[in-house]
């Protein structure tokens, strides 16, 4: 029972101690994101690196999504008589709820651990020490582009998410229902408001944000040689996930006091 | 030896160092001088602060106590461009290289000449300079080829000509032939000899290798528990009666 209580209570001051290591980290970027030299090759590099090795997987499970949730939606929808209002729910549902979240989910699960195992083994490796030694500040090089980079790159992804998904939604509304292209997507844009698309829109600057920052945090601390790359890869996924979900609930929770009560 | 070097000034001057991580003492008054084109080694077990004490002597550290001298610069005061300044003039080899791994071996040299440019300035056509540090390691092939195309005594190379690009007046070598063969590292040692005869630089040298210690030092520390044992040229350690000091160069 004493050995229980003193892990949990270990347990909650290694939370709490974290916690506050990555608060400091995060003010660490926004304290030097605005200092001179601006690392911008590399942070353009990083954008680039992004894009490139999301774009496929995001669109692709886009578009699957949008795909399955009209297939498995649709055949109650049709039941109940309200076949015609399959575009403006799957289209709230997307763009509000699915498409941000899965999008980041998926990203944090590509870009989150690629940037914890790059990290990570640049600092096991001594690479961020040589880093230092050649005149150049790593936290502004290897972060600060990373956080910003992902910051800037998830919300493009996000849209990207979202536009396919629709697309996939309108191929089962097209084949099933023989739907028009252009009254599907005239009902999606008669359906989403500014208030839908605003929360939405900034909750994926905070998604990659979350992203940037939790994967640079537990690689750019990372210990214990090279086992620790993979520890700090399959932190960076989970503590992201885990983040996701509190800012998807925060946002929420903001949304509906502010534009929907 | 040791009195021709004392003539000479201190380049690198450390004094009463400390250095505690948690409850584990690793520097406990360590003191180092080392003289203009000297050739300083240090020996000691693993765990006992040797890479901890160049990387405080490098402000990549922070240490508890004492003080660092680099070119009769305070370590502890120095503004950020004085750092870099400090950095450019002082080379450090990494024990694994440290090589990027997503930069070629041009990029890798490149690196530290567009950066440190309170030194160089902004250089327009970095070529000239990269291949002539190349061609010092006998590696002027590899310009294009990326770390993981290389061995690991040809990494070791490249890190050298990553050292010695920025023209540095004293060069600090972390296990420079740790983790290669036999063969190998004498290439390594000899490499570093000639780089200090070509390039006049003093230099800290960190080493296992009782054989690397002996063609490289010209005067020796023996570090144990992070504080200075013993201090002499390799022929008086080699001959002492010590058996502290007789178990270490005789195992």
């Amino acid at each position: 029972m004493n050995y229980d209580k003193r892990s949990l209570l270990s347990g909650i001051k290694a939370f709490i101690a974290e916690t506050g290591d990555m608060a400091y980290f995060a003010g660490r970027f926004f304290r030097e994101v605005f200092k001179r030299p601006f690392e911008f090759k590399e942070f353009l590099r990083q954008c680039y690196n992004i894009g490139n090795r999301s774009f496929l997987l995001v669109g692709i499970t886009g578009f699957i999504i949008g795909l399955v949730f009209t297939l498995q939606s649709r055949p109650k929808m049709v039941e109940l008589g309200a076949d015609a209002w399959i575009p403006s729910m799957i289209a709230l549902a997307i763009i509000r709820e699915i498409g941000p979240l899965f999008t980041a989910l998926i990203s944090a699960g590509r870009i989150g651990s690629a940037i914890g195992a790059e990290l990570g083994s640049m600092r096991v490796t001594e690479q961020i020490d040589a880093m230092e030694v050649s005149g150049t500040n790593p936290f502004k090089y290897l972060v600060v582009t990373r956080i910003l980079a992902s910051t800037l790159m998830i919300p493009v992804l996000v849209i990207l998410s979202n536009f396919l998904a629709l697309y996939g939604s309108f191929l089962v509304e097209y084949l099933k229902g023989e739907v028009s292209f252009r009254f599907y997507f005239d009902e999606v844009f008669r359906a989403v408001k500014y208030t839908d698309l605003i929360p939405s829109t900034i909750k994926t600057f905070f998604f990659g944000f979350a992203i940037g920052l939790v994967g640079c945090y537990n690689g750019y601390y990372c210990k214990h040689g090279t086992a620790g790359v993979g520890i700090a890869a399959n932190t960076a996924v989970v503590k992201t996930s885990l983040m996701l979900f509190i800012i998807d609930f925060v946002v929420a929770l903001i949304t509906d006091i502010l534009f929907l009560s | 030896m040791i009195q021709k070097s004392v003539q000479k000034n201190v380049v690198i001057s450390i004094r009463n160092l400390n250095k505690k991580f948690g409850n584990h003492q690793v520097l406990e008054g360590f003191n180092l001088d080392l003289y203009e084109d000297e050739s300083l080694v240090i020996m000691g077990k693993s765990g006992t602060g040797k890479s901890v004490m160049l990387k405080c002597l490098i402000g990549l550290e922070r240490f508890d106590q004492g003080s660092i001298s680099v070119m009769g610069r305070n370590m502890e005061k120095l503004s950020s461009e004085d750092l870099s300044y400090i950095r450019s003039e002082v080379g450090f080899l990494f024990q694994g290289s440290a090589l990027y791994d997503s930069m070629t071996v041009r990029e890798n040299l490149e690196f530290p000449l567009r950066r440190h440019k309170i030194k160089f300035g902004h250089i327009k056509n970095t070529t000239p300079l990269i291949q002539e540090a190349l061609e010092s390691v006998g590696l002027q092939h590899t310009l294009d080829l990326m770390p993981d195309e290389l061995s690991g005594g040809m990494k070791r190379r490249v890190a050298l000509a990553r050292t010695l690009i920025l023209r540095p007046k004293i060069i600090l070598y972390d296990e420079p032939t740790t983790g290669l063969d036999p063969i190998t590292s004498k290439e390594i040692v000899f490499l570093i000899k000639s780089v200090q005869q070509k390039f006049q630089t003093s230099s800290i040298i960190i080493t296992h290798d009782v054989d690397s210690a002996r063609h490289l030092a010209d005067r020796m520390i023996l570090l144990i528990n992070g504080k200075n044992y013993a201090e002499g040229t390799f022929d008086e350690l080699d001959h002492s009666d010590d058996p502290r000091i007789m178990a270490f160069f005789k195992s």
